[in-house]
């Protein structure tokens, strides 16, 4: 592109200028407000596979079909077959020839995303209305009705994180290609 | 027809100067020998809305009631899923590469939520120097980015793996993706404010929606070009989309772009949500199941003529479509009207940036027999648009999510526009 000279070195200068502020200058937005943890303990429900973030308390499964027969049957049926595809809590066979279904037992890798789910997003028509007590009664019940574990195990924080579930071993981590 | 026409592939893809040529252009087109002369008894008069004042300015624009059939298309609710479901973007209405806010696709999981900015918080937790706290306002004063994205919902297209092909249009099989210049915070920006712990590799990102809706970023994603999104094409995010605020993760799978964000939680491993184990999972023919598959493949679509549209007559169309890849930008596009025999290349006819929508066209000569549409893009990965067969071999008939193989519009003597397996 053509340009006089003069006015090409005034624009030379002024990016000169633009380049030698200091580079904070241009992002020195800092207004997050300083919280603690414990201040986040009611806030944060991420409950993840390594046992972090679960809460104290426990259930089983005896106790938890009391609060399963009030609070998820109606979409889960009592026995958790559920009343359509994606309420369908047990059963299935991920190696059966036609489409499996893929349920807790027979799909989902981690204990403790059942327990995750549940506190974070069910029932579904009032989610997290359950007390951490009744997410791990709740947690224990379906593994119970997915032959899990025994209907008096009881589950809490150690031994949930413990628990190996049937398709433990069937998933592929791709997150290192991307 | 005076002029010879030029052929660029079989069946009738032709030179786009005929277009031009023959003032032709969209659905409905005819012959130019048909539409070019008009009635000899027709006087042409001022319309009735040219002889008076129409209503003055609006606060809050819409659009033309003649427009009102263009809608999102969304399932009947489901009873035991509350606020769950879908609607997608009517594709075969829209032109050029942005979606309007009114018509981008929806996927939610327990509704949308009613939040009040002045009470809604972001939180930044765990493998972090200090944990911190930002408002909507406090956000708002951050410098902001502005890029065009499409966003496409890893389950769009799904039905394309079934046995038989559905009588669908390209709405209802493929309008889970939009396409949005979002406006917002490099994430980056605000997890160094937090100081990110050396042992931090993924962050769960936490909606505030009745399922607070997680899904686990790897870090390294996290600090190249997701961002925290607040403007979607210059307005406010709708409600919809995640007011106030949402996570946008360029290029992947929709899901993990979480609406009314409000928590990243630096963590060791991912987190084991719900929707990375349980869904959004592909399971092979072997049975076993691949996690995290996050980029979009490349993929194109023929949006007219399309499914459930018949052409009139014979004659010269406009065949039009979009085009978009997670792995980078759209190089080119190719389209076939003999189910994938021949191909010639169409014009790109927007912009071809990075992980968003590219419009092309290509013009085409219907002779009034059978004919099957095809469009196949090439990335600048070099990745190439597969064909239907293909992702079958590779991902087995059990699979749902990620489907981007080459779609066929099937046409027949009548005109009519019909989705098969060419």
């Amino acid at each position: 592109m053509y340009m006089p000279k003069a006015f090409k070195f005034g624009f030379l200068l002024v990016n000169a200028a633009f380049l030698l502020l200091p580079s904070s200058q241009a992002q020195t937005v800092k207004l997050g407000q300083a919280i603690s943890e414990s201040q986040l303990s009611d806030f944060d429900l991420v409950a993840g596979p390594d046992g972090s973030g679960f809460p104290s308390g426990s259930g089983t499964a005896k106790t938890g079909k009391a609060v399963f027969d009030v609070k998820c049957a109606a979409c889960h049926a009592a026995n958790g077959e559920g009343v359509s595809g994606n309420t369908r809590l047990v059963g299935g066979d991920i190696h059966s020839q036609g489409n499996p279904l893929r349920t807790v037992g027979s799909y989902w890798p981690h204990a403790s995303t059942v327990f995750d789910f549940i506190r974070r997003a069910m029932p579904a028509n009032a989610p997290k209305s359950l007390s951490n007590e009744e997410v791990y009664q709740v947690t224990a019940y379906v593994l119970f009705l997915n032959n899990i574990i025994d209907e008096s195990t009881i589950l809490n924080k150690e031994s949930l994180t413990e628990i190996q579930m049937p398709n433990k071993d069937g998933f592929v981590d791709l997150s290192h290609l991307h | 027809m005076s002029e010879k026409l030029d052929r660029v592939a079989g069946n009738g893809l032709i030179n786009r100067r005929h277009l031009l040529k023959l003032g032709l252009g969209g659905l409905g087109s005819a012959l130019a020998t048909n539409a070019l002369s008009a009635d000899a008894g027709l006087k042409l008069q001022i319309p009735q809305w040219s002889q008076q004042p129409g209503p003055g300015t609006s606060a809050y624009g819409s659009p033309s009631p003649f427009t009102s059939q263009i809608q999102r298309m969304a399932a009947t609710p489901n009873p035991v899923y509350p606020g769950g479901g879908a609607s997608r973007s009517p594709l075969q209405h829209l032109q050029g590469t942005i979606t309007p806010n009114s018509l981008h696709f929806e996927r939610h999981h327990s509704g949308v939520p009613a939040i009040d900015p002045a009470q809604h918080k972001l939180v930044i937790n765990g493998l972090v120097d200090q944990p911190l706290m930002f408002s909507y306002e406090d956000l708002l004063k951050y410098p902001m980015v502005s890029k065009t994205y499409f966003l496409e919902c890893s389950g769009n297209s799904g039905t394309l793996f079934g046995d038989t092909p559905v009588d669908g249009s390209v709405q209802s099989i493929h309008g889970l993706v939009s396409c949005a210049q979002w406006t917002g915070i490099l994430l980056s920006t605000l997890l160094d404010e937090a100081g990110i712990k050396t042992q931090a590799k993924w962050v769960a990102a936490v909606g505030a929606d009745g399922a607070s809706m997680g899904r686990s970023v790897p870090l390294d994603k996290a600090l190249d070009d997701v961002m925290v999104a607040l403007y979607q094409n210059g307005e406010p995010i709708r409600p919809e989309q995640g007011y106030p605020m949402r996570l946008f993760v360029p290029g992947w799978e929709g899901n993990i772009s979480v609406k009314w964000l409000t928590q990243l939680k630096l963590t060791r491993q991912a987190s084991q949500f719900r929707d990375e184990t349980s869904k959004y999972t592909d399971t092979m023919a072997d049975r076993r199941s691949l996690q995290f598959t996050f980029p979009m493949g490349a993929k194109s679509l023929i949006t007219s003529p399309s499914g459930q549209m018949s052409l009139p007559q014979k004659g010269v169309y406009n065949v039009t479509g979009i085009a978009w890849s997670g792995a980078g930008s759209i190089k080119k596009v190719e389209v076939s009207a003999d189910g994938g025999r021949s191909w010639a290349n169409a014009t790109i006819e927007s912009p071809q940036s990075d992980k968003a929508l590219v419009r092309f066209s290509i013009a085409w000569q219907w002779d009034g027999g059978s004919a099957v549409l095809q469009s196949r893009a090439t990335d600048s990965a070099g990745n190439v648009q597969p064909s239907r067969d293909a992702i079958l071999a590779e991902r087995g008939l059990i699979s749902f999510y990620h489907y981007h193989g080459v779609q066929s519009w099937g046409i027949n003597s009548a005109g009519e526009i019909k989705n098969v397996y060419a």
